[in-house]
C-alpha cells in the first residue's frame, strides 16, 4: 500500500509537470485527488491495516495527496502567468502610430502680442480702456490737439463716414475719452488696444486696418523720467533683457516733449545690420508727455497735472518679434501661418 | 532734406566729428538722419582728362576714337560710344586699374579692332542719379569747364568727395529745411559757433523801384513780397561746386539763374522765383487771388484752371505765377534772358497748400512755404540772390527793393520756471545748465529768479509754450542722460474688466475646442456687409471708400469668415475651424451719432471634424458637433439653463438644419449649416457656421457660483422610449418631462433616437434617461413611480407620446 502511494504521487507529479494546459491539468485533479480517484481507493483499504500502521498510512496518504495538491497548484499559477504572458505578447502594439489627435486651435499672432503686453501692465496698476472704432472727429483729433485744418489729419489720410465721423486713425481717442471719464482727477493709468483705420493702399508694409496699444498716465508729478523707465520695462519684457533703449527727440501734436524709442538690434547686437539699417536700432514706438492742451480739453489742470503717453503697432512688434514678412499674413488667416503661433513660450 | 557734410562746414565748424559721429549726435538730439551717404562710395581712379583728337572708329559708327590727355606721361587712345564727346573738352576719365560703382573695373581692351585703355564717364556712371543731371550731360558724357585741371581727381572736380546726411524732418522742424536752419542745430548740438552769410552785393546807380513797382491785394496771404532786379545777366551753366550742392540735394541743375535761385532756397529755406524781366511786359507786379475759371500756363506747359482760393502773381492784367508753387510759361528765364526779377516772398501755408493740392503740383518750393519759411529771412535771401548773380551771371544789380510789406513777425516770448522744466523731465538741472542750452540754440534770455523767458527766434516758428522750450532743454541735455523711474504715487490696482476676463475665457474655450482665432477686415462690400446680419440694419457706409471691397462696415463676421475658410480651402487645407471676436457697425438714424458698435463672436466649420485615418475615423462636422461648441461655451458662462436652440430659417442658412439661439428667451444670434448654394459658390465642404452677439452673452446676469452638496443617497435612474410624430422636436418633449418631473427629477437627457423601418411610418422614437434623486433621503420605489407617471402622463397628453412596446 505504501509503494502505491508513493508510485501514484510520483506517477501524479510526472503528468503534472508535462500537463500543457489548464484542462489537462484540471483532469488530473480530478483523476487524482477525485472521490473516484486512486488515492481514494487506497485508502478505502485501510481498513485492512493493523490499529499502529492506520495512522501511519493516513499520514502517507494526506502526504501524498497534499504533495499532488501543493503540485498542481503551482503548475496551475505557472500555466496562468503563461497564458497571461502569451495574452499580453499579443496584445502588443505599435507605439509609434500617431496617437488620436486633440483637437486645439490657438489664438491670433497679434491677440498674443496684445495680451502679452495688456498683462504686462496690468502688473503695473493699469487698467484696459477701450472705445468705439467709428469715431467723433472730436475725440480722433481734435481733442488731441489737431484742430480743423491742421496738417496732419489730411482728409486723404482717414476714412471718413460724415464730416464729423470718421473710423479713428489711432487708439488715442479712447485716451481723451478716459480722460474725460475722470473729469480732472488723476491718477488715470491705462492701456488702450484696437483695432484702427487708416487710408493705405495693403502692401507688404502697409494695412488699411491694423491694430495699435497704447498706454496713458496722468497724475501729478509724472515725469519723462517715469515715461523712460516704464518703457525700459515694456522693453526688456518684450524683446529681452540684453535690450538695450533709446529716446530719440520726434515729434507728434498730442505729446510734447516728444519721443521715439528705438532699441538695439537683437541681430546684430548694436553693430549694425541690414535689419536695422546700419544703425543698430530699431524702432519700437513713439511716446511723449501729454501735450498740455491735450489735458486741458479733457479737463485737466495742467498746472497741477502731468501725464506720459505711449503708443505702437502689435503688427510691427510680432513682425520683429517672429520674423514675419508681411503685414498681410496678419489679415490673411492662412492657417499655415496661424498654427505657428501656438507654442507657448 | 539733404546736407552735404562739406557744405555744412562753411557755417560750422565740424572739426573732429566725422559725418557718421555727426548723424548720431544730430539723431540723439532731435532729427532723424536716416542715412548717410557717400558719394564717392566705390570709385577710384576717375581723372580729369584732356580729349585731344577725336575721330570717328573706323569699325563702328556709333564709336569714337580719342586721345586723351590724363595727366600721364603719354596720352592715351580712348574708345568712347557717347554722342557727344569732343575735341578740346575736359572729361572724366576711369583710368585701366579704376573702378566705377557696382564693383566695375576698368581694363584695358579693343573695341571692334581699336585699342581702349579707358573709359570717358557720364555722371551716371560715376554713379549720379539720371533725374539729377543737368539735360545737356543726361544723354552722354559730363563736359568740365575749360580751365580744369588735367590729371585732377576727376570726383574731387565734382564735389563728389562729400557725404550726404539724409534729414527725416518731423512737421515741426521746417527749420531745417535749409543749410541756415541746420547749421544753428549742429552749433546747438557740438556747442560751437554758427557763422552766417552777410550777402551784399555791388549795385549800379539805377534804382529797382524805376523798374518795377509791387502791389498786394491778397495781403493775408501774402504778407511780404520782395522784388529785386538784375540786368544784364549771361545765362549759363553755374559754377560746378554749386551744381554739385545742388544734385547732392536732389535738385537737378538747368542754368545759372535758375540754379541761384534753387541754391538759396536749400541754403535760407526761402524759395525764390526768377522772372525773365523782358517778358512780364509791364513794369508792375500784382499779388491776387485768381478768378473763378481763371487760367495760367505753368511753367511745365500745363494749362491750370484756377478758382478763388489760389493766389497769382499777375503782371497786372495776366498771371505769370501760381504763388509759391509754380512759375508761368510766359515769364520763364530762358537762354536768352537778359534782365531778371527776383522774387521772395512770404506767402500764407494754408493757400500755398491749397494751390499745390488741387493742381498735384509738391515741389521743393511749396512744401517750405506749406511748413512755413522764416519771415525774417526774405530779405536776406534775395539779397543773397543777387550777390550769387552778380557773381555768377555777370549780373548788374540794381540799387534797393520794391517791398509790399504787410507782415508783422513778433518773436515769440516764452516763460518757463526752472522747477517746472526738473518736474516734467525727472532732472536736477540748475538754472546755469538751462541758461547753457539755449545760449547754445542762440535764443535770447533773461532770468529772474526761477523763471527763464527766452525771445525765441522766428527761424523757430515751432516754439510757443513752456513745454516747447521744455522738449529743447530735454533733447540737448540729452535723453540719454535721463534717469529711469517708475511713477510714484497713488497706487492703482491693475485688472481686466469682468467683461475683458470672459471675452479672454471665451477665446481659450473656442481654442480648446479646435477653433484658430482669425482676425479679419471690418471693411468690406455690400453684399457682405449685410449678409447674416443679427439685426435688419443699414450699414455704415464710407464717404469716400478707396474701393468698391472696402466700402462700407460689416454687420456680421460670418461673411469675412466664410472667405477666410475659401481662402485655406483653395490651398489644399478644405478641414478647418476659425473663430473671429470682433466689432459689427449698426448705423443710427442720425447723422451727427456714432453708429451702434456691437461685440460678435462668430465661428466657421468645415470639412472634417475628426479625423485619424490609421483607426478608420473620420468623421465630417455637423451640426451637433458646431451646437456641442456653443453648448459647452453657456455651460462654462453659467447659462445653461438660459439657452435655447429653436429651428429657425435664415437666408443664406439650409432651411432645415439652422437654429437660432435664445438667451433668456432673447435671440442672440444663429447656428446652422450653410446654404448648399453658397457652399458651392466658394467651393467649400459641408460648412457650419454661428454668430452671436458676444455683448449680450457676456452682459448676461449670471448667479455667483455657489457650492452644492455631493449626494449623500444614491439616484435613481429610468429609461423611457417615446413615440412621438416625427416633427416633435426633442427639445420640447424634453421641456415637458422636466415641467412635470418635478423636485425629484435631475437630469434628462436624450440617449437614442430611432427613425428607421420597424416604426410606423411619420413617426420616431426618442429615448430619454431620466435620473430621480432626493438630496434628504434614499428614493424609493414607490416616490419615483409616483413622479415617473407624472412625466408620462404629461408627454401623452401634451405631444401624444406613447411609450414604446
Amino acid at each position: 500500500m505504501q509503494e502505491r502511494l508513493k508510485e501514484l504521487q510520483t506517477e501524479a507529479l510526472e503528468k503534472i509537470s508535462t500537463a500543457a494546459d489548464l484542462k489537462e491539468l484540471n483532469d488530473i485533479r480530478v483523476s487524482y485527488l477525485g472521490k473516484k480517484g486512486p488515492i481514494t481507493e487506497v485508502l478505502k483499504g485501510m481498513g485492512k491495516l493493523s490499529a499502529e500502521e492506520r495512522p501511519k498510512m493516513g499520514a502517507l496518504a494526506n502526504e501524498v495527496r497534499d504533495s499532488i495538491a501543493a503540485g498542481i497548484e503551482e503548475k496551475q499559477k505557472h500555466l496562468e502567468e503563461a497564458a497571461v504572458q502569451e495574452k499580453l505578447s499579443a496584445e502588443k502594439i505599435d507605439v509609434t502610430l500617431p496617437g488620436r489627435p486633440v483637437k486645439s486651435g490657438n489664438h491670433h499672432p497679434l491677440t498674443r502680442i496684445i495680451e502679452e503686453i495688456e498683462d504686462l501692465f496690468i502688473g503695473m496698476g493699469y487698467t484696459v480702456a477701450e472705445g468705439p472704432e467709428v469715431e467723433k472727429d472730436y475725440y480722433n483729433f481734435e481733442a488731441l490737439n489737431l484742430p480743423k485744418g491742421h496738417p496732419a489729419r489730411d482728409m486723404q489720410d482717414s476714412f471718413y463716414i460724415t464730416e464729423e465721423i470718421l473710423l479713428r486713425t489711432h487708439t488715442s481717442p479712447v485716451q481723451a475719452r478716459t480722460m474725460e471719464k475722470h473729469e480732472g482727477k488723476g491718477p488715470v493709468k491705462i492701456i488702450c488696444p484696437g483695432k484702427v483705420y487708416r487710408r493705405d493702399n495693403d502692401d507688404a508694409t502697409h494695412s488699411h486696418q491694423f491694430m495699435q496699444i497704447e498706454g496713458l498716465v496722468v497724475d501729478e508729478n509724472i515725469r519723462m523720467t517715469d515715461l523712460k523707465g516704464t518703457l525700459e520695462v515694456f522693453a526688456k519684457k518684450m524683446f529681452g533683457d540684453d535690450r538695450e533703449i533709446r529716446l530719440r527727440p520726434s515729434f507728434f501734436p498730442f505729446t510734447e516733449p516728444s519721443v521715439e524709442m528705438d532699441i538695439s538690434c537683437k541681430i546684430c547686437g548694436g553693430k549694425g545690420c541690414s535689419v536695422c539699417k546700419g544703425t543698430g536700432w530699431i524702432e519700437i514706438l513713439g511716446a511723449g508727455m501729454v501735450h498740455p492742451n491735450v489735458l486741458e480739453m479733457a479737463g485737466f489742470d495742467s498746472k497741477k497735472y502731468t501725464g506720459f503717453a505711449f503708443g505702437m503697432g502689435p503688427e510691427r512688434i510680432a513682425m520683429l518679434k517672429y520674423g514675419v514678412d508681411d503685414i498681410r499674413h496678419f489679415y490673411t488667416n492662412d492657417v499655415r501661418f496661424l498654427k505657428q503661433f501656438s507654442i507657448h513660450e | 532734406m539733404f546736407v552735404s557734410y562739406k557744405w555744412l562746414q562753411e557755417y560750422v565748424d565740424l572739426s573732429g566729428v566725422t559725418p557718421a559721429e555727426l548723424a548720431e549726435k544730430i539723431t540723439k538730439s532731435g532729427i532723424e538722419v536716416e542715412g548717410v551717404e557717400v558719394l564717392n562710395e566705390g570709385i577710384k581712379g576717375v581723372v580729369v582728362g584732356h580729349v585731344l583728337e577725336r575721330e570717328q572708329h573706323p569699325n563702328a559708327d556709333k564709336l569714337n576714337k580719342c586721345l586723351v590727355d590724363t595727366g600721364a606721361d603719354e596720352p592715351v587712345q580712348i574708345i568712347c560710344g557717347a554722342p557727344n564727346v569732343d575735341k578740346g573738352q575736359k572729361v572724366a576719365v576711369a583710368t585701366v586699374g579704376a573702378v566705377l560703382p557696382g564693383n566695375f573695373k576698368i581694363k584695358r581692351a579693343k573695341l571692334r579692332g581699336e585699342e581702349s585703355n579707358g573709359m570717358i564717364c557720364s555722371l551716371q556712371e560715376l554713379g549720379i542719379e539720371s533725374k539729377l543731371i543737368a539735360k545737356e550731360y543726361s544723354e552722354g558724357i559730363y563736359v568740365f569747364p575749360n580751365d580744369t585741371e588735367v590729371g585732377q581727381d576727376a570726383l574731387e572736380q565734382l564735389n563728389r568727395d562729400d557725404q550726404i546726411l539724409e534729414l527725416g524732418l518731423t512737421p515741426n522742424r521746417s527749420d531745417c529745411l535749409s543749410m541756415l536752419g541746420v547749421a544753428y542745430e549742429v552749433a546747438a548740438i557740438l556747442g560751437r559757433e554758427v557763422k552766417i552769410p552777410e550777402p551784399q552785393a555791388d549795385t549800379s546807380s539805377e534804382k529797382a523801384s524805376d523798374y518795377i513797382e509791387v502791389q498786394v491785394e491778397a495781403k493775408e496771404d501774402n504778407p511780404l513780397y520782395v522784388a529785386k532786379v538784375v540786368k544784364n545777366v549771361e545765362i549759363g551753366p553755374s559754377p560746378v561746386w554749386m551744381q554739385a550742392r545742388l544734385m547732392a540735394a536732389g535738385i537737378r541743375p538747368h542754368n545759372n539763374v535758375v540754379d541761384i535761385t534753387n541754391y538759396i532756397l536749400l541754403e535760407y529755406g526761402q524759395p525764390l522765383h526768377a522772372f525773365d524781366y523782358d517778358r512780364l511786359e509791364s513794369k508792375q507786379i500784382l499779388v491776387r487771388k485768381a478768378r473763378d475759371g481763371e487760367v495760367i500756363v505753368t511753367l511745365d506747359d500745363a494749362k491750370r484752371e484756377l478758382t478763388s482760393d489760389h493766389l497769382l502773381i499777375t503782371n497786372g492784367a495776366e498771371p505769370i505765377a501760381l504763388a509759391g508753387v509754380m512759375g508761368g510759361a510766359n515769364s520763364e528765364v530762358q537762354s536768352d534772358t537778359k534782365n531778371v526779377l527776383i522774387e521772395s516772398a512770404y506767402f500764407k501755408g494754408a493757400t500755398v497748400r491749397k494751390a499745390s493740392k488741387d493742381h498735384g503740383l509738391r515741389s521743393e518750393a511749396s512744401a517750405r512755404f506749406e511748413k512755413g519759411v522764416d519771415p525774417n529771412r526774405v530779405r536776406a535771401a534775395a539779397e543773397r540772390a543777387v550777390q550769387l548773380l552778380a557773381q555768377y551771371a555777370g549780373g548788374e544789380v540794381l540799387e534797393g527793393s520794391v517791398e509790399a510789406d504787410a507782415l508783422q513777425v513778433e518773436p515769440a516770448v516764452v516763460s518757463v520756471t526752472l522747477e517746472k522744466i526738473n518736474r516734467v523731465l525727472g532732472t536736477e538741472l540748475s538754472m546755469k545748465e538751462v541758461e547753457d542750452i539755449f545760449a547754445r540754440l542762440q535764443f535770447e534770455t533773461n532770468t529772474d529768479n526761477d523763471t527763464i523767458t527766452v525771445t525765441v527766434p522766428t527761424r523757430r516758428g515751432d516754439i510757443t509754450i513752456e513745454e516747447d522750450l521744455i522738449e529743447e532743454v530735454g533733447r540737448l541735455f540729452g535723453y540719454d542722460n535721463l534717469a529711469s523711474t517708475l511713477p510714484v504715487g497713488s497706487s492703482t490696482p491693475g485688472h481686466l474688466t469682468e467683461y475683458q476676463n470672459k471675452r479672454r475665457m471665451v477665446r481659450r474655450y473656442l481654442e480648446g475646442a479646435g477653433l484658430y482665432q482669425a482676425v479679419t477686415y471690418s471693411l468690406t462690400n455690400e453684399a457682405k456687409a449685410t449678409q447674416y446680419a443679427l439685426e435688419e440694419r443699414k450699414p455704415v457706409q464710407l464717404a469716400m471708400p478707396m474701393s468698391e471691397d472696402r466700402s462700407l462696415l460689416r454687420l456680421s463676421i460670418v461673411p469675412q469668415l466664410l472667405e477666410v475658410l475659401k481662402y485655406n480651402s483653395a490651398r489644399q487645407n478644405d478641414s478647418l475651424a476659425v473663430y473671429e471676436t470682433g466689432a459689427v457697425f449698426l448705423s443710427n438714424n442720425g447723422e451727427e451719432d456714432l453708429p451702434e458698435e456691437r461685440e460678435h463672436l462668430a465661428g466657421a466649420v468645415t470639412g472634417l471634424w475628426h479625423s485619424h485615418p490609421w483607426q478608420g475615423e473620420k468623421k465630417p462636422v455637423d451640426f451637433y458637433a458646431v451646437k456641442g461648441i456653443l453648448e459647452g461655451l453657456f455651460d462654462k458662462l453659467g447659462l445653461s439653463d438660459k439657452a435655447e436652440f429653436h429651428q429657425a430659417q435664415k437666408d443664406g442658412m439650409h432651411p432645415g438644419r439652422t437654429a437660432e439661439v435664445l438667451l433668456s428667451g432673447e435671440s442672440v444670434g444663429f447656428v446652422g449649416q450653410i446654404h448648399p448654394t453658397v457652399e458651392k459658390e466658394l467651393d467649400l465642404k459641408e460648412t457650419y457656421a454661428f454668430e452671436l452677439s458676444l455683448k449680450a452673452i457676456l452682459e448676461e446676469e449670471v448667479s455667483p457660483l455657489q457650492y452644492e452638496a455631493i449626494p449623500r443617497f444614491p439616484s435613481i435612474t429610468r429609461d423611457i422610449a417615446l413615440v412621438v410624430d416625427k416633427g416633435t422636436a426633442a427639445g420640447e418633449l424634453k421641456g415637458i418631462i422636466k415641467e412635470a418631473g418635478g423636485k425629484l427629477l435631475k437630469d434628462v437627457h436624450v440617449f437614442d433616437l430611432y427613425e428607421g423601418e420597424r416604426m410606423e411610418p411619420g413617426k420616431k422614437s426618442i429615448a430619454f434617461s431620466l435620473k430621480y434623486f432626493d438630496p434628504e433621503r434614499t428614493l424609493t420605489d414607490e416616490d419615483v413611480t409616483k413622479a415617473h407617471d407624472k412625466v408620462l402622463d404629461a408627454v401623452k397628453e401634451k405631444a401624444g407620446a406613447v411609450l414604446r412596446g
